[in-house]
Order: C-alpha cells, then sequence, then structure tokens
C-alpha cells in the first residue's frame, strides 16, 4: 500500500522530536562500515560472474570530425580478443544529472579529445587492453575547432536578473568593488573508476554499475539501448564516491551491455584513470566579476555578478555560478547574469557543488576586499548584510542561519575581530594570518518512494532504489525509522541501490537525505497508524521504543506473526514556491604562506553550518569534513589542464590534477548550528554534502593575503600566483 | 617448476600471463576484491598490500615478480567477525565515507606503524636518528600516499591515533 504525502506547508509539528527512540541525530557508526574496512563490501567491477569477458574503450585523438575505418581485423586477430565494437547505440558523453533520456550517442561522430569510439572486448584485461591500443583508427578531421572559451561569443543564459540601476549604484557608492576573479576546471575524482558488469538472460539485462542515480539511470540505459525499462536492472549497492561524476549514465555502462548482447555472455567495462578524467566530467573553468557598491557604513547598495562559463554544443548544463549570489546578500540595485561559451573540451557538468563551489570563492574574495575598504571587520560586514528576505523574489527564508554561523564560528575558531591589516605575523620564514568567508548552497529536494516492512519479528526492513556514495545513507535511513518505530537501528535493515526496490531521489545536489528520508518517514508515519489502531489510541499518542509501546507490549504482539509493509511516496509540493531555501554557515581559516617561496599551508580551519535537523551527527560532521577538505583544494592545487592546440586535458589522472593529501589538511573544527527548517522537508533537514565547500576556498585565499599581502584573483593559489602577488 | 605466492597464509600458482599485476591476480583470480583499483598507475595508494612486511602498491608491481613472497591483503587483517583494531577504530572514528580507499588505506597504516616502530625517518621527523613517535604530523606525512577523495583525513588520522596510543 502507498501513502503519498505532498508538502505544502511547513512542517511544525516536530513529530520527530517528540519521538521515544532517541536514536535520530546521535553520531551511530555507519551500518556498512565494517564490510567496508575489512574489504568485503562489493563495488560495480568486484561482483562474482561467470564467464565474464573484458572489455575496453578505444577513445578519440583528435577534437571534431567522424571515424571513417576501424582495423577491426588486425585486432580481431589478437590473442583472446573477442570482439571490437562501434554500434550507433554507444554514448559518446556521460548523461547530466537528472537527463532521464539518453545522452548523445553514435561514435562516428567525434565533438571533442578523448570521446569514446569503440569497445574492444577480449577474454582477459590484458588482452583486451593491448588490442585497444593496437586498434588503428582512420579519421576525417575537421580542423579548427574552438577550445578556448575566452576566444568564442558566447550565450546568455536564462535568469538575469536587473534591478534598479547597478552602474548608477557603483558611481554613487562611498565604497565600491569591481575586481575580476577566475576558477580552474575540477575533475570529481571519486576513488572508484566507472564499471560496470552487464548480462542478460535473454532480453532481460541486469547491470552492476557505480551511479548516484538508479532512478533516473535506468530510463537513460533503457533509452540508448532502445529496450523497455521493465527489462532492466540495475544494482549500485556501494559506490565508491560520485561527487557528480556519476550522476548519469555513463559511456561503460551502454558499452557493456551492448557488448553482452552482441556476445551472449557477461562483459565487464572499467574505465581506466584518464579515461574517467577525460570522457566522464569536467566543472567548467568561470571568469567572474564581482561588482559591489557600499553606503559609509558597508551596507551593501548594489550587488552585481557577472560570470561566463564553457560547454559543449548542445549541452544544456552550465555551471550555475550565481545560485547563491542571487540571495545571500541585500543590495536593492543588483544585475545577474550567466554566460556560457561554446567550446570542443570534453562534456562540463555537476562536479561536487555545481555552481556555489567557485561562485560562493569569487563572491567571498570580493566581500574580503570590500570590508578592507570599508574599514570593518569582514564578520560585520556579513552580519550587516544578511537580507530579511530574498532580494529579488522577495519570498521569506525558509529558516536562514548565516547569522548564528558568522557569530558561533567566530567564538570557536577564537576570530580577531580588531583592525586587520596584512602582514602583521611571522613564524620564522612564514607569514601567518586568518580569513574568513560565508557559506551558502540552495536547497533542493525531489520527489522519492521507499517501502518500509515491520516484519513479524520486530525487525524493520527499508527498501529502495536510492544509493549511499559514502554519504551515509544505509545509516540514517535506519535511524529515521527506528526513530519513528521504535528500534534500535541495528534492527533495521537497508537495502538500497537496486531498481527492484522503489524508486528513490539518487543521491545528488544534496538531496538524498532530506528526500528519500521523508519518504521513509511518511512511510513509517503509515505503519504507526496501523499499530496505534491495534493499541487503541491515536497515532499521535504512540510511544514506542526498544520495541515496545510505553505500556510494554511488544511489537511483536501487537503483529501477532504478520508483516506490516508502506511504501511512502514523498513529494514535494507548493512550498517549493513559497519560500528561498538554502544551508548556510560561515568559513574561518589560519593559514601561513612562505615569504620566499610562496607556498600555503593551512593551519587550521573551521566551520560552521546551518543545514536543518542533523540526522546521525558523526556522518554529518565528516559530510562536512569533506568538503572543507575539498575547499583546501579548489583553494590551493586543484585546476585541469587543457592543450591549448585541440583542447585534450593534460593532466587527466592523480599525478597531475592535485588533490588534497592526508599532509594538506590540518585539524579540522566543525560546528552544526541547531536548525530545524520546517519548510526544505518533512523531516527538517536540509543537504550537507556540497555546503562545506561552498565559499571556504575564500576564507583560505582571504586568509592569505591577511598573511602575506598577496591579494590574487585566481583559483587556485599556487605559489608561482602567490609569489608574484606577494609585495617586496 | 610451479612458482608461488603466498597470499594470507596460503599458496597460489602465479599467473600465467606476465602483464597480470599483483593487483588484478588478487582481485581477478583469487577473487579478493577488498584490494582496490583506483588509478592502475601508483598514484592513489587504493591497491596498497604489504608484501613480506613492507607497504606496496599492487599495480605497480606484475604478480610473476613475486615468487616465493608472503603478501597480506585487508582480507588478511581481518573480518567482519573478527576485525583488527586498526578496522574497527576506521569504524569508530568515521575514518572513511564511500570505502574505496578504506583497505589502502588500513593496509597502509598497518604498516606504517611498524615502520615508526622501527624509527625509520619521515619527511615530518625532527631527526633521521633515534626514536620515532606516531605524532599527527607523522601520520599525515606518512599516509599522504592513500588519497582519500571523500575528504576523510582528519578522522583516518584520528583513528590511526587512537590505535597507536593503545598499543603504546
Amino acid at each position: 500500500m502507498t501513502v503519498h504525502f505532498k508538502q505544502d506547508k511547513p512542517e511544525q509539528s516536530n513529530r520527530l522530536d517528540g519521538m521515544k527512540q532517541g536514536v535520530l541525530g546521535k553520531g551511530v557508526s555507519r551500518l556498512e562500515g565494517l564490510a567496508k574496512v575489512t574489504g568485503t563490501a562489493p563495488y560495480a567491477a568486484e561482483y562474482p560472474v561467470e564467464g565474464c569477458a573484458e572489455g575496453v574503450l578505444v577513445t578519440s585523438t583528435i577534437t571534431r570530425g567522424e571515424v571513417v575505418g576501424l582495423d577491426k581485423d588486425a585486432v580481431l586477430a589478437m590473442p583472446g580478443v573477442l570482439a571490437v565494437i562501434d554500434d550507433s547505440r554507444l554514448t559518446t558523453r556521460p548523461a547530466q544529472g537528472t537527463a532521464n533520456e539518453a545522452p548523445k550517442q553514435g561514435p562516428k561522430t567525434i565533438s571533442y579529445w578523448g570521446q569514446p569510439i569503440a569497445l574492444v572486448v577480449a577474454e582477459t584485461f590484458e588482452q583486451a587492453r593491448d588490442a585497444a591500443k593496437h586498434l588503428t583508427v582512420k579519421y576525417r578531421e575537421e580542423e579548427g575547432a574552438p577550445v578556448d572559451p575566452q576566444a568564442v561569443e558566447t550565450e546568455e543564459k536564462d535568469g538575469t536578473v536587473r534591478q534598479g540601476d547597478l552602474a548608477h549604484a557603483m558611481a554613487e557608492a562611498a565604497h565600491s568593488v569591481d575586481v575580476t576573479f577566475t576558477t580552474r576546471g575540477h575533475a570529481s575524482a571519486a576513488m572508484e573508476p566507472h564499471a560496470a558488469i552487464a548480462e542478460w538472460d535473454g532480453d532481460k539485462l541486469t547491470v552492476h554499475a557505480s551511479l548516484q542515480m538508479l532512478n533516473y539511470n535506468i530510463s537513460e540505459l533503457a533509452d540508448a539501448l532502445g529496450v523497455e525499462e521493465d527489462d532492466v536492472r540495475l544494482i549500485s549497492r556501494f559506490v565508491g564516491g560520485g561527487f557528480g561524476s556519476k550522476l548519469g549514465i555513463s559511456e561503460e555502462v551502454v558499452a557493456a551491455a551492448i557488448a553482452a548482447k552482441d556476445l551472449a555472455r557477461p562483459v565487464r567495462v572499467v574505465m581506466s584513470r584518464q579515461q574517467v578524467f577525460q570522457c566522464i566530467m569536467r566543472r567548467s573553468e568561470t571568469t567572474q566579476r564581482l561588482r559591489l557598491a557600499a553606503d559609509e557604513d558597508g551596507k551593501l547598495t548594489g550587488f552585481g555578478h557577472h560570470a561566463v562559463v564553457s560547454n559543449l554544443p548542445g549541452e544544456v548544463f552550465a555551471e550555475p555560478v550565481l545560485q547563491s549570489s542571487h540571495f545571500l546578500y541585500s543590495g536593492e540595485n543588483r544585475e545577474l547574469m550567466l554566460e556560457v561559451a561554446r567550446i570542443h573540451r570534453m562534456t562540463a557538468g555537476s562536479v561536487r557543488a555545481p555552481g556555489e563551489a567557485v561562485g560562493m570563492p569569487a563572491l567571498e574574495g570580493a566581500m574580503d576586499v570590500l570590508a578592507e575598504k570599508v574599514g570593518i571587520d569582514p564578520v560585520e560586514l556579513r552580519l550587516k548584510n544578511i537580507p530579511e528576505q530574498d532580494p529579488e523574489e522577495g519570498l521569506p527564508f525558509s529558516s536562514n542561519k548565516l547569522a548564528e554561523c558568522l557569530k558561533q564560528g567566530a567564538e570557536a575558531f577564537g576570530w580577531d575581530s580588531g583592525p586587520r591589516k596584512p602582514r602583521q605575523h611571522q613564524d620564522g620564514e612564514w607569514w601567518v594570518g586568518t580569513g574568513m568567508a560565508s557559506a551558502a548552497r540552495a536547497h533542493s529536494i525531489s520527489e522519492a518512494r521507499a517501502k518500509v516492512t515491520l516484519k513479524s519479528d520486530g525487525t524493520a526492513l527499508v527498501e529502495t532504489d536510492m544509493t549511499d556514495i559514502g554519504t551515509g545513507t544505509y545509516t540514517i535511513l535506519a535511524q529515521i525509522a527506528g526513530e519513528m518505530l521504535g528500534l534500535e537501528p541495528n534492527k533495521v535493515l537497508v537495502e538500497l541501490g537496486d531498481t527492484r526496490h522503489p524508486r528513490g531521489s539518487g543521491s545528488g545536489g544534496s538531496w538524498g537525505a532530506a528526500s528519500t528520508g521523508s519518504a521513509v518517514y511518511v512511510a513509517c508515519k503509515a505503519i504507526r497508524e496501523d499499530l496505534a489502531a491495534r493499541v487503541g489510541v491515536e497515532e499521535t499518542a504512540l510511544e514506542l521504543s526498544q520495541g515496545k509501546t510505553s505500556a510494554g507490549k511488544s511489537l511483536i504482539d501487537l503483529l501477532g506473526g504478520e508483516d506490516i509493509a508502506r511504501e511512502g511516496h514523498y513529494e514535494p509540493g507548493d512550498i517549493k514556491d513559497d519560500y528561498t531555501a538554502a544551508g548556510f554557515g560561515a568559513f574561518f581559516a589560519q593559514v601561513r604562506v612562505n615569504r620566499y617561496t610562496g607556498e600555503t599551508r593551512v593551519d587550521r580551519m573551521l566551520g560552521a553550518f546551518g543545514f536543518g535537523r542533523v540526522l546521525n551527527h558523526k556522518t554529518a560532521r565528516s559530510q562536512c569534513l569533506g568538503g572543507i577538505t575539498w575547499s583546501i583544494g579548489v583553494a590551493l592545487t586543484e585546476a585541469l589542464e587543457f592543450d591549448p592546440r585541440d583542447g585534450h586535458l593534460v593532466n587527466c589522472d592523480l599525478a597531475e590534477y592535485h588533490v588534497p593529501v592526508n599532509r594538506d589538511v590540518p585539524e579540522l573544527d566543525v560546528l552544526m548550528v541547531e536548525e530545524r527548517d520546517a519548510a526544505a522537508s518533512p523531516i527538517q533537514a536540509k543537504g550537507i554534502g556540497e555546503l562545506g565547500m561552498c565559499g571556504g576556498a575564500a576564507a583560505i585565499a582571504n586568509a592569505i593575503y591577511n598573511a602575506s599581502g598577496a591579494r590574487i584573483f585566481d583559483y587556485p593559489m599556487t605559489p608561482d600566483h602567490v609569489l608574484k602577488a606577494m609585495p617586496d | 617448476m610451479s612458482d608461488t605466492i603466498s597470499i594470507n597464509g596460503t599458496q597460489h600458482s602465479l599467473p600465467d600471463d606476465p602483464r597480470r599485476s599483483l593487483l588484478d591476480f588478487v582481485r581477478q583470480d583469487l577473487g579478493l576484491t577488498g584490494t582496490k583499483k583506483g588509478c592502475d598507475h601508483g598514484q592513489c595508494g587504493a591497491c596498497t598490500v604489504i608484501v613480506n612486511g613492507i607497504r606496496i602498491n599492487s599495480c605497480l608491481t606484475l604478480a610473476v615478480m613475486h615468487d616465493g613472497d608472503e603478501v597480506t591483503t585487508i582480507e588478511g587483517l581481518g573480518t567482519p567477525e573478527a576485525p583488527s583494531e586498526l578496522q574497527k577504530a576506521f569504524v569508530a572514528h568515521d575514518g572513511f565515507q564511500c570505502g574505496y580507499c578504506t583497505p589502502g588505506q588500513i593496509c597502509s597504516a598497518t604498516a606504517m606503524l611498524q615502520e615508526i616502530a622501527n624509527n625509520w625517518p619521515s619527511d615530518a621527523s625532527e631527526s633521521l636518528e633515534g626514536e620515532m613517535n606516531v605524532t599527527g604530523e607523522e601520520i599525515r606525512e606518512r599516509m599522504s600516499g592513500n588519497l582519500c577523495r571523500c575528504g576523510a583525513y582528519a578522522n583516518i588520522v584520528a583513528a590511526i591515533r587512537d590505535v597507536a596510543e593503545e598499543s603504546a
């Protein structure tokens, strides 16, 4: 039986706080933890499948043109080689998040360097790899494909805001800032490479893959293959990191499925690390102009944010740089515009916190410049400019804890709010300084279904095709069900990542916990109603804990040998249009900058965040730690390098693309500000996974300036940039 | 002549294909998939195993080069029923999120603590000689060959410290 709930008004009843089990929010260790630390949790490529052949993708070495010949025969003569697949259904780009249909297909037409053009299948991985390397490809190259975002005309995206007269506000302002920041491309670089094992049983296809949103991926895969969704089963029980790169169906999944059908045997395709870099997603580079106009006291009167990003022709996705700029700060005269340059570099798509991950570091860098001009503390400048309502839409905030985060964060960090001047502290050859920035990430929520069964033995089962990509889904869903049904989380079995289960929300845009968690909540509430009727009380009066009612009657007795199963179907309602909802926070960092080499080391960092109800203190904190760690990468090391001649990604591995390593990350503090966001979701929770990197890089950049006097407008702030900008 | 390799105490014949890496040998031929392939180029540390007591990247070495060697993989350190102290500490401190780098982190940490006990210096050591201590900075330096993209480093360090202090 399905129970539908559409949220049209704030959820003020606070039911979860009134439950008696007392497990929600607690720092419960991950339920799948032991499987992960002992290496027994199976990831996509690791399912034992009898007679599995191995596929290796072949990718393009030209930027634009056509494949006019593949010397298949030479390769088929090599030991163990079974097939060279160049089926027109092969996909050539990953699907964008929530696409719900096949991405671009047809491997003969090439639109970027590194695009998949064929799959070589052999008995062993070594044979397939060798054969793929030896496949001779003939191209008809179409010269002159634009690859430089600076050298092409741009298209304006919908959503431009012009309010009041920004130019006039800038001219009249007591203090103004007009600066241009650049950010470089980023890679998700999830530790598990994209992988799939496909197996057909007649017309029925089963694929083990590493994907974030099976609820969309199943349609994308079925559409790509030209088969019915009902004939497809996708399984992703463990996903070795996603960060946006596994939102949409990727090329190896479709290739494995086609090859397995052709060969009538299972086929595994695992992308090499270089292929993951070159034919999945990049975060677009950005050029951002910030204009801030303020009165004598630092109150904003004008706010301008203009960004240029890039993508391939035909791609709808454009890095949504301005997402939080629309509502974070006041300023009645506003101009916000996003433009896209069409170039032939690999697909630009979602990488953790698309938009704010690069928009916030630029905005918050500009705010630091403004604070200095006005001559006030940068925390004070932010506090002065928190709007009472959305400054463009005029909507109330569902809940906005920015002020609390700024104040509590500053206090916990030991922020010195005195007059700030660069180069005040020296430690040997290092300049030491501090910086701060606000955090903001627009809240997203989506439809989700989950089935909960309260079993006659007094345990519960939660089933949904939602994924756990390291975010903690297994554990928090068990906590929600446990809280509602009066059970310890270890009495709740959570089964995820299988399209045989009801459609969850998928993991993406930080919406997984609030969306699928709400579906579990809705299902559990219906089960409680059934139980309450058996006890003879109102559902709201039913108190359950440790498998018993408050009167001491056990669930097992109440159930009398029967299971109670309910499918919860949560849908975001009209409430989405009534509020501006977002997670807010503040970052504080202390860095040291080497006066001779320009090297920056982060000494310590603190993030204070308000993201609604905390579902699990331990996993929530870990999400924040992860976000802050990514902030360090954005600030100091991460940059995709493209060949200016053919647009190919040059630093396509983990030696050349520098994600933070253990020694780059100091001790980090996380402060979670108490919040219940009644309009964000029925369980009053918002997203966590992305907020922790939405602005953190600016806290580091601003600290570099405070430490060394080097004001830099280009991320990442590598030693060469720092040295160049450092005063003598 | 039959060349053999010991994996977690069990003898196995070496593979026929000389191109097979130690990593692919344990994953594909033996089904010990706890050892992970993250990059296949020795850049990420997800494939770390312990060979004759020393941690190495198993993707950077061919299986046939290990005739007579004793290899310990994550499966040899503990099981869900009987996890090692480090495995328990990683769970308690949430020293992972997606879990893909985790077996490598734990194999690496297991051998790393032995390196400190053997007084091998690192870049973070104050001196090249004398007794080495398990400090946060030593752990961070010595664990920097094991990437974690989820960003669990702070918790990884806490988990390792916990175990080092317990056994000290």
